[in-house]
Formats: C-alpha cells, sequence, structure tokens
C-alpha cells in the first residue's frame, strides 16, 4: 500500500485560515456520524467540511453533547466516519486499517486529554520516551528529558502518574504529545479538570510548545476565553457548523 | 519525511525488545497480582510433576526391585495338589527349589484367647532368594525355619497384644512366635487387612491337620537358578504343560510387567486428577486475566493513540503472562518435587516395596512446559480481546464493550484448548476411546457446575430479598457485581466439594450396605470349611452357648469340563461376544444343592426344579448376573466334573441373589438328590449378639475345630472400613489439590477485585457507613459465594452418588444431614476468612491514602 506524501515543509510562518489555503495538513469533506443506538440511528455530525492548514491553531466550541469529542476522534482518526472522508497530511484516513492508522498517528499526531492519560505503571520519563521508542528513534531518554526540562518537570522523571498532582500529570502528557514531533496536536478540553492557576501555566505551555515546534493545534473546549486564544473558532451546534471563523488577534508574542 | 517506514506499515517490524521492555514495565506495578493469576496453576503443575516423577521413580524402582517381589527366578503356582507330571517338571529343573503351601485359617493366641482369619503360609527351603522375609528381630525371618517357630503379621500383634516369644496355635500345633513380621516378598499392606499372614515351617503342616481335603490350599514352588539359564526358552518349553495341569507360572520378567501394569493405572489415575485440578486453575488464569485487560484497557488504549498497533499491544500482553506462566511453572515443578517426598506415603498401603525417591528432570521440564503452554493457551481467550481494543476509550470510556467478547478467533482458542485436554489426556491414556470419554466427561462435570452456578445466581437475582436489611442486600448483590467471579469460584470450589463428599457418601453406602445386615435376626457369623464328620458337632457346639444354628449348607466343589460340548480351547476359537465366555471354564464352582429356594433368592427366568429326575440331565439353577456375564442361556448343558465324576447338566433357570445380606450365595445350584454323596463340607451360619460372645465362641470353635474357619460380620465391616479410609485417604489426598486450588483461584480473584472494593468501601465510608457495617457486608458477600459454592458441590455429589447407589449399589440412598451440613458450613467459612483477611487493608487505610494508590 503507497500513500500520496506531503514533502512541503511544514513550517509556515502563520497562515491565516481567510488566507487561500495553502497546505492542508487536515481536509475534511461531506462527513457525517451516525451511532446506532437501541436500533435508533442517531446521527452525531452532520456533513462537516473543514479544511485547516498546516501550522495554524483552531478551537472547536460548542454546547455539551454537540459532537465536539466525536469530530475529535474522528479527525485524528481514533473512529469510522459514517460518510466523508478525512484526509490527515495527506493520508486518507478512511482507507486505512486500524493498525495503519495507529501508524499514522505515531508518525504524525499528538494528544492531549481532559483526564491526561498516562500510563499507570510508566514513570514520567517513560511516558515521554514511549512514542519516541515506538518509532525506533536514537538518543531518545536525553530527548525525552529535555522535553521534560521544557514542562519544568526534569526533576520529577522518575515518578509515577500517581505521585503527580493534575496539573503535573497534564504537563507531563504535552511533552509525551511534542515528543514525536507530531505534525498536527488534537487536545480535548486540556484544561477540564484543572483549577483556573494551572489551567493558565498549561495553556501557556501548549501555545508556547506549539509555535516552537510549528504544530498545528485543534482543541476542543467549553472555554471561550482558551478559544480566543486560537486563530479560528469552529462553533458546533447539533452536529452542524453553526460558525467557523478567524480571530482577528494575533496571540501575544 | 519520505524515508519513513510508513511506506509498508503493515510490515514496519515488531522491535520484539521493545515490547518485552514495555512488557516488564507495564508489569512492574502489577507483578505480585500477575504472580497471583498464575499461582492458581501452580498446584496443579506441582499435583503433575510430583505424579510423573513418582511414577519415573516407580518405573525405576520396579526395574530394580521386581527380583525381591517374587523372591526367586521362576514361581508356579497350582491351586490343585501338584500333579506328577508338574513334580517331574520341579525335580527336572537344575536350580535351589523352595516350597510353599498356603491356606486361610483361624489361628489362636492362647496368651488373651484371641482368634483371627489369617493367610497360613507354610515354608520349606531358602525362600526368598532376593530380598527377605522382613521381621523384628531380623534374623527371626530365616531362622523360624528351624524350630517350631512362627512368623506373626505386625497388625495381627498389635490386635492382640502378642510380643515375641509368646506362642500362637495354628490347626493343632501351637508355635513360638520367633518375629514379627514387617513385609512378605510381593505382598502389599492392604492385603494384610484382610487376611494377615502368619509363617510357619512345612514340616510342621502335616501335624495342624490343616492340610486335610476341603480346605482350599495353594501350592508354590520357588526356583532360583545359580547357572545362567535362558528363562524364554525354558518358559516355552514349560508353559504348555503347565497350562493342561492349570500351573500359574511367573518370572522376574513377567512379574515386572504385571507390577508395571498395575501401577501405571495407578499414576494414570492420579495424574488425570492432577490434571483436572490443572484444568481448574487455568480456568482461574482465565478469569483473572479476562479482568487484568479489562482494567488495562484505557493503558491500551493510550497506546494505541500513541501509535501503538493491535498485535503490539497484544504481545505486550502475552509477554508478561508467558514470563508469570514461566515462574510460576517452576515454583509449581519446585513444589512438585517436594510433594513427590510424600506420595510414597500417601500410598504406603498399595505399594509393594519401600520407593527410593530421586529427582526426576524429566518431570521437571514436563511440568515447567506444560505449565508455561496452558498458561499462554488460557490466557490467550481473554488476550485476543486486546488487539480489539479501541484507542477511543481515551475519549469516551469503555467504548464498546461487547466487541471484547466478539472475536473469531476465540472460537479458535477454544478449539486450540480442546485440542489441547484432548492431547494430553490421550498421552496420559494412550486409549481414543477412554481419551473421548475423558474428555467428554470432564466438559460435561464443567458444563454442570457451570450450569448449577448460573442457574444459583439466576435465582439470587430473581428472589432478591428486597426486604432484607441493607446490608444483606449489599452483600448479596456483591455476587454479581460486574466482573465478578462468582461462576468460576463457584465452578473450582463446588468441583472440589463435590470430589469429597462423593467419596463420603460412597463410604456411608458400603457402610450401610454391611450394617444392614448386622440388623435384626440376620445372621451375622460364618463358620466355614465344615467337615462332614464334624457336622453334627459344630452345629452342637453353637447350640451349646446359646447360639441359634440358622442354617447349615453343604458344598461340593467341582470344576466345568466344557458348555455344550465345548471345551475351553474351542471356545476359544469361536468367541467372538457371541457364545459362552471361556471364563466360565477353568474356574472353581463351589455348588450346593437344596430343593427349594430360600428367603434371598428370587426366580427370573425358566423352571425351578428341586428334585433330581431319575435319569437324564441334572436340571440345575444359575445366579442371573454371573449367567449374563458369562453368555449362559437357558437350556444350555453344561459338563461339570464332581472331583473324578463326570456330571451332565443342563441349565434350567435363573436366579437373582439378594447380596445385601450375609447370606451362603451361590453361582450355580444343584437339585436335591445328585450330590447327597459326593465329598461335601459345610458352612453354617449363625447370630452373636456382641463381639465378646463373638470372641469366646470363635475361640473354643477353634479349640475344637481348627480347621473350621469363622468370619464375623464385625471383622469384615472393620475390613472395609479400613480399605475406604485408605483408599479415601488417597482421594481426598488429591481432592484437596482441587480445593486448595479452589482457594488459591479465591485469593487470587479477591486481590484482583481489591481497588474495585476498596474504592466502593471508601465511597461506603464516605457516605458514613461504620467499620464493622463494611466488614458485615464484605462477610456476608464471602458467605453467600462460599455456601453457594459448597451447595453446587453437595448437588452435583448427591445426584453422583444417587445415581450410583440406585445403579451399582442398587440401595436406596440416604445421604448423611449432619456431616453435610458440617461440609458446607465448613467451606462457606473459609471462604467468609480468606475474604475478610483480603480486605483488611481497605479497613485500616485512610481513604485518602486508599484512593490515590494505584491498585
Ligand atoms: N457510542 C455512541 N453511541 C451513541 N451515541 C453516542 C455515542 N458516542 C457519543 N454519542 C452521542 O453523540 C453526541 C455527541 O457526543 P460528544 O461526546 O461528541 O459531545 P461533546 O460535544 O464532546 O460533549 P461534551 O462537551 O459534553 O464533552 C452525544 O449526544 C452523545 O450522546
Ligand atoms: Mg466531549
Amino acid at each position: 500500500m503507497t500513500f500520496k506524501f506531503n514533502n512541503s515543509t511544514i513550517l509556515q510562518s502563520f497562515n491565516n485560515a481567510n488566507n487561500f489555503p495553502v497546505d492542508h495538513i487536515l481536509n475534511i469533506k461531506n462527513l457525517s456520524k451516525t451511532y446506532q443506538s437501541g436500533g435508533q440511528p442517531l446521527t452525531v455530525l452532520h456533513n462537516i467540511n473543514i479544511a485547516i492548514a498546516a501550522g495554524s491553531t483552531a478551537a472547536i466550541v460548542g454546547p455539551s453533547g454537540s459532537g465536539k469529542t466525536t469530530l475529535l476522534g474522528l479527525c485524528a482518526g481514533l473512529d469510522r466516519s459514517s460518510e466523508g472522508s478525512v484526509e490527515l497530511n495527506g493520508i486518507a484516513l478512511d482507507s486505512l486499517s486500524e493498525d495503519e492508522r495507529a501508524h499514522v498517528r505515531n508518525q504524525h499526531v499528538g494528544f492531549i486529554f481532559q483526564n491526561f492519560q498516562l500510563l499507570p505503571t510508566l514513570t514520567a520519563l517513560e511516558n515521554v520516551m514511549v512514542p519516541l521508542e515506538l518509532r525506533g528513534e536514537k538518543n531518545i531518554k536525553a530527548r525525552a528529558v529535555e522535553l521534560l526540562g521544557k514542562v519544568g518537570l526534569a526533576e520529577r522523571g522518575h515518578h509515577y502518574p500517581t505521585q503527580l498532582s493534575g496539573g503535573e500529570q497534564q504537563r507531563v502528557s504535552l511533552a509525551r504529545a511534542f515528543s514525536n514531533a507530531p505534525k498536527i496536536l488534537f487536545a480535548d478540553e486540556p484544561t477540564g479538570n484543572l483549577d483556573a492557576e494551572t489551567s493558565e501555566k498549561v495553556v501557556k505551555l501548549i501555545f508556547d510548545l506549539n509555535r516552537e515546534a510549528g504544530t498545528t493545534l485543534i482543541l476542543v473546549t467549553h472555554d471561550l476565553e482558551l478559544a480566543a486564544k486560537t486563530q479560528r473558532i469552529i462553533r458546533i451546534k447539533g452536529g452542524h457548523i453553526v460558525s467557523d471563523a478567524a480571530q482577528s488577534l494575533v496571540i501575544g508574542h | 519525511m519520505t524515508n519513513d517506514p510508513m511506506t509498508n506499515p503493515t510490515k514496519r517490524k515488531l522491535n520484539l525488545p521493545w515490547l518485552f521492555l514495555m512488557a516488564w514495565r507495564d508489569s512492574r506495578r502489577n507483578r505480585s497480582r500477575l504472580f497471583l493469576f498464575i499461582s492458581s496453576i501452580i498446584l496443579g503443575i506441582a499435583a503433575l510433576v510430583a505424579i510423573y516423577s513418582f511414577g519415573d521413580n516407580l518405573r525405576q524402582n520396579i526395574d530394580d526391585q521386581a527380583a525381591t517381589l517374587i523372591g526367586a527366578d521362576l514361581v508356579f503356582n497350582s491351586n490343585k495338589p501338584i500333579t506328577p507330571d508338574v513334580q517331574k517338571i520341579v525335580d527336572s529343573l537344575d536350580a535351589r527349589k523352595s516350597q510353599e503351601r498356603n491356606f486361610v485359617s483361624m489361628v489362636l493366641f492362647p496368651k488373651g484367647n484371641g482368634t483371627r482369619l489369617t493367610m497360613v503360609r507354610a515354608l520349606e527351603g531358602d525362600f526368598p532368594y532376593y530380598g527377605t522375609i522382613e521381621t523384628v528381630p531380623a534374623a527371626a525371618g530365616v531362622d523360624f525355619r528351624k524350630g517350631k517357630e512362627a512368623l506373626v503379621d505386625k497388625t495381627l500383634m498389635l490386635q492382640f497384644g502378642v510380643k515375641v516369644g509368646d506362642s500362637v496355635k495354628v490347626g493343632q500345633v501351637t508355635f513360638r512366635v520367633a518375629g514379627t513380621l514387617n513385609k512378605a516378598p510381593g505382598s502389599v499392606g492392604i492385603q494384610s487387612s484382610i487376611a494377615p499372614i502368619v509363617y510357619i515351617p512345612m514340616r510342621y503342616l502335616e501335624k495342624t491337620g490343616l492340610s486335610q481335603a476341603g480346605s482350599r490350599i495353594q501350592s508354590s514352588y520357588y526356583f532360583k537358578f545359580d547357572k545362567k539359564v535362558d528363562m524364554e526358552a525354558l518358559i516355552k518349553r514349560l508353559e504348555p504343560k503347565l497350562d493342561r495341569d492349570a500351573v500359574n507360572y511367573q518370572t522376574i520378567k513377567t512379574q515386572k510387567e504385571q507390577t508395571g501394569r498395575s501401577f501405571e493405572d495407578l499414576t494414570r489415575f492420579l495424574s488425570l486428577v492432577g490434571f483436572i485440578a490443572l484444568l481448574l486453575g487455568c480456568i482461574g488464569v482465565a478469569s483473572a486475566i479476562h479482568i487484568y485487560v479489562r482494567e488495562k484497557i484505557n493503558t491500551i488504549a493510550v497506546l494505541r493513540c500513541l501509535g501503538v498497533n493491535g498485535w503490539q499491544a497484544f504481545l505486550i500482553y502475552l509477554i508478561q503472562i508467558v514470563g508469570v506462566g514461566f515462574i510460576g511453572s517452576v515454583v509449581g515443578a519446585l513444589l512438585g518435587t517436594f510433594i513427590q517426598q510424600v506420595l510414597p506415603w500417601v500410598l504406603k498401603d498399595f505399594l509393594p516395596f519401600a520407593i527410593d525417591i530421586t529427582t526426576s528432570w524429566g518431570a521437571i521440564i514436563q511440568g515447567i512446559v506444560l505449565g508455561v503452554l496452558i498458561s499462554i493457551l488460557f490466557a490467550l481467550l481473554p488476550l485476543i480481546s486486546v488487539r480489539n481494543v479501541s484507542p477511543l476509550n481515551t475519549l469516551r470510556m469503555s467504548f464498546e464493550e461487547t466487541r471484547l467478547t466478539r472475536d473469531p478467533l476465540k472460537w479458535l482458542v477454544y478449539l486450540l484448548i480442546l485440542a489441547f485436554i484432548a492431547g494430553f489426556t490421550y498421552l496420559q491414556l494412550k486409549d481414543i476411546g477412554q481419551t473421548i470419554a475423558f474428555v467428554i466427561a470432564i466438559l460435561l462435570a464443567f458444563l454442570i457446575l457451570t450450569l448449577i452456578a448460573r442457574l444459583l445466581m439466576f435465582m439470587v437475582k430473581k428472589f432478591f430479598p428486597f426486604s432484607w436489611s441493607y446490608l444483606w442486600r449489599q452483600g448479596f448483590s456483591n455476587l454479581y457485581r460486574p466482573n465478578n467471579q462468582s461462576v468460576i469460584l463457584i465452578v473450582s470450589i463446588g468441583l472440589g466439594t463435590a470430589l469429597i463428599c462423593t467419596l463420603f457418601f460412597i463410604q456411608g453406602l458400603l457402610m450401610q450396605r454391611v450394617a444392614l445386615s448386622s440388623s435384626g435376626s440376620q445372621p451375622n457369623l460364618i463358620l466355614f470349611d465344615i467337615q462332614a464328620s464334624q457336622k453334627a458337632g459344630v452345629a452342637e457346639l453353637t447350640r451349646k452357648q446359646g447360639l441359634p444354628v440358622i442354617s447349615q449348607v453343604p458344598i461340593v466343589t467341582m470344576s466345568l469340563v466344557n458348555i455344550n460340548g465345548k471345551t475351553g480351547v474351542q471356545l476359544k476359537k469361536d468367541t467372538l461376544g457371541k457364545g459362552p465366555s471361556i471364563r466360565a471354564i477353568g474356574r472353581e464352582y463351589r455348588v450346593t444343592y437344596r430343593d427349594t429356594l430360600t428367603g434371598t433368592e428370587r426366580l427370573k427366568e425358566g423352571e425351578w426344579i428341586g428334585k433330581a429326575p431319575a435319569n437324564g440331565d441334572i436340571p440345575i439353577s444359575v445366579e442371573d448376573r454371573y449367567a449374563k456375564s458369562m453368555r449362559l442361556k437357558i437350556g444350555d448343558y453344561l459338563l461339570f466334573n464332581v472331583q473324578g465324576l463326570l456330571v451332565n447338566t443342563v441349565i434350567k433357570s435363573f436366579r437373582t441373589v439378594n447380596f445385601n445380606r450375609i447370606q451362603t450365595n451361590f453361582l450355580v445350584v444343584f437339585p436335591a438328590g445328585v450330590l447327597e454323596q459326593a465329598p461335601q463340607f459345610y458352612v453354617l451360619l449363625s447370630r452373636v449378639p456382641g463381639s465378646k460372645i463373638s470372641a469366646a465362641f470363635q475361640s473354643k470353635v477353634v479349640d475344637k475345630f481348627p480347621n473350621v474357619s469363622v468370619v464375623d460380620l464385625g471383622l469384615i465391616i472393620s475390613v472395609v472400613d479400613e480399605l475406604m479410609s485408605k483408599i479415601g485417604f488417597v482421594i481426598r489426598f488429591m481432592a484437596m489439590f482441587s480445593i486448595i486450588t479452589g482457594i488459591i483461584v479465591l485469593i487470587a480473584s479477591v486481590r484482583i477485585s481489591k481497588y474495585q472494593r476498596m474504592q466502593e468501601s471508601v465511597l461506603l465510608r464516605t457516605l458514613g457507613a461504620s467499620r464493622n457495617q463494611i466488614l458485615t457486608i464484605t462477610a456476608l458477600e464471602y458467605f453467600f459465594l462460599g455456601f453457594l459454592a459448597s451447595s453446587t458441590g453437595v448437588l452435583l455429589s448427591l445426584a453422583g452418588s444417587w445415581a450410583l447407589a440406585s445403579n451399582v449399589f442398587d440401595t436406596a440412598f440416604h445421604p448423611q444431614v449432619l456431616p453435610v451440613l458440617g461440609i458446607l458450613l465448613g467451606i462457606s467459612l473459609l471462604t467468609v476468612l480468606i475474604g475478610l483477611l483480603n480486605s483488611r487493608g481497605v479497613l485500616n487505610k485512610p481513604p485518602l491514602e486508599v484512593l490515590r494508590r494505584d491498585v
């Protein structure tokens, strides 16, 4: 099986979504998702079309139950769509098997979850190392230590997740998310489980690291303040996109 | 990024070292738990390794000690007096020779006036040539032959408080007891409980007066060749002559084969019981891993998000299982090597010699391989679902849980397991029919137990006691909490209980049967081998003691020459399951004659003829079951040899006999008017009110009529009891493996669900439950579990015993209620104890610490 490749560099300077689509890291066309629950079909996403420029940041917002998590899962190749297509970094996810999609995730995708999702039996350092090890890279430990340093947890590498606070766990998961130098980073309510102060720190880290690596960032949130920090806000309601607007502001340098 | 291995992701290398690393890391925080899963199979492996090693040692020992089992190079045995032809053979052999004559007889210990039925062996010559007659003092085994001395079995010495130097009266002769007999060549412990051995020198046999006609005497010749002799050729030459005169022979080689065969059966039986324990453990492993995997779903989902593919995730956990499976098997093999030291002691009553124990590496390796194989096989069942864990679980917990159970690969694993069980069983039994039977039996047992367990759970759910207090309801409902192991526990503890209960019931059944005949005015004392000349005297003596002569039955011994004109050789030719069995010919028949049926007999078929016609064939009656097994029919002609006189008979009727009562029961009954003049002896039935009177009567009989043997029902009861307790001990020992495996599975499963319990308990405590309330809930839960499990076992064994009682023993089955209640309660309480001990941690720690700790 061969795939199309997108050979262009990803380090594009800030691309406003309203500019002509130079280079789309994520391309969603006519996406629908229908669940078969109790014999009754339930369509939670209707005909979604989104294209995300490489290196940009976007937020998906909407009321609870509107389908945000479902959409994110589809974008990241965690689930299969009922209709339409998802193209990630030029790879059509719909035609891939689950194992092939796993490989795509390892190569191109990073995740941050609301409940951190660190592997409980691995230390903080090992959690950061896993994606690198999976890629069979070299010099893994040094790079993982460096990443942990960037999130301010260099000293806590040998601690297990249960020995860390929620904020610390989320920072470890950030380090892990960036460890494989992903082209695109998905975050589902990254601050949902954190207090305001800790949230602020984590958010700052996300955007700093993101900028540094030139990663595309897609985050799902209720928090409009957080959404406002992205370049583009996609609002959905009842499985429909109700608005999709570029932000005029430029995030704080 | 074009150099990325992406071009062919399916061919991406598995990166084994990393998988091992991940398996190691992931196990780090639950290694003790993983080990706990595997501990369920430790005992099974231990049992098998012990039994295999034991079997190896036994084979080795049989090879080494076969010679001492028969004590000579060649042995002749005959139930009849040696014919001149055979005597010629004996004389012609260039060897050292010994002769033995043995028979069952009463002996009397004058000190205390004790009498008992024994096996008297009169010996002449230097036998045994290999090994020794083991006695205390040691020299007595050889020296008793020089004087008027006897060797007396140690059980007899104990029973009657006899010491070396005391005397024993055999027939008319009083011997000095030269030594305590510990072991005679080839005798097995269990034989001595029926008829303990007394050795006397041959030259006093005549004087005892016990060698006269009517007594059943077996003659043996022992040969030791000092020069090298080709035994094969010798046997080949002698066999036809020996066969013709009904002389059995044994050589060291035949002895080896015979002993080997009987002990192969024993070790085979034991290893199958061990295998059942192992299977129980395996099911424990499967269900524990199932829960383990469920708890790991989130971890697996995260790994999949990070790019681990299905097979990699599967391999990470498979590696863990193989690792702990290996450790568990090594521990099991070590344990088995220790248990092996105990086995000879457990089986001592069934072994003909002391076993030298050596470590059997073959058995150990076999055990380890088996352990790893079986843990993989059974872990595979829950493990293959790891491949299907969706990364979506990271976003939404327990997504599509049902997918865990639907996987076509599962059927392949089931098939593999079935194939494994069948294959393993075949290796043990080497017989396809038996293998199929065993596998089906195992499947059925597990199926039935599972069904009963499920039914019980269903009943609990259906008739849930909503009106009970909260604590009871909570304890009750814990039985079907998610991830519960109720069914597997019920099956494993139930199977152990069933084994023990069935044994107990059967023991009860047998005792009940024997005891039945001792009630009312049924006879409970038999005097046999009464000579015709003694008939009146014995009856008179009996009456003089105030005891009834319930009946006095004549017995004539005869042999069957041919059936419908066909001799044994001819029958052998056309024996294809149609004609009469050859086994009917060649045995000795002890026949009585009378003109009526007795109270314990019923006519089943044909016509009872009580009086012989003046001429023509004699109409006889044959016992129904014996006739069936020998495939005899009404109208068959039997030619009997009545001590030299040929008598033509024809089968006219079949009788059923109630063997439940002590009675003189006969396979063949002649009508009156034929055998009255034939050489015969009598059996007298009486009833004694107590053991004291019985003992006094017995010693009077032995004193006056030394050749008459007396069997007291009390003796039979004690023999059956002893036998049952010896067999029972071995079975209990093996059942113990299954019970302990059940307990380990219990401990493991309690441990596994500990975290879940902790959270619940903490929640309950937060909601205001007191320590005692939580304790009560836990105790109640385990009590219900133990009670359901043991009642499942009891139900199964009740059904099994009932079937046995009505089909095999032909009696009504009245289970003993109290002991069964005891077993039920005992196992339930044990379960409670283990449950409470394991939950201790939850109660003694502050809630926060419990919540923060990850398992
Ligand atoms: N497996 C499923 N089967 C049936 N319905 C589902 C399933 N998963 C999600 N849904 C439904 O899809 C809808 C969208 O769910 P989703 O989790 O995407 O919402 P959300 O926008 O992320 O909400 P929240 O902000 O509360 O997290 C909901 O109504 C949910 O009930
Ligand atoms: Mg959501």
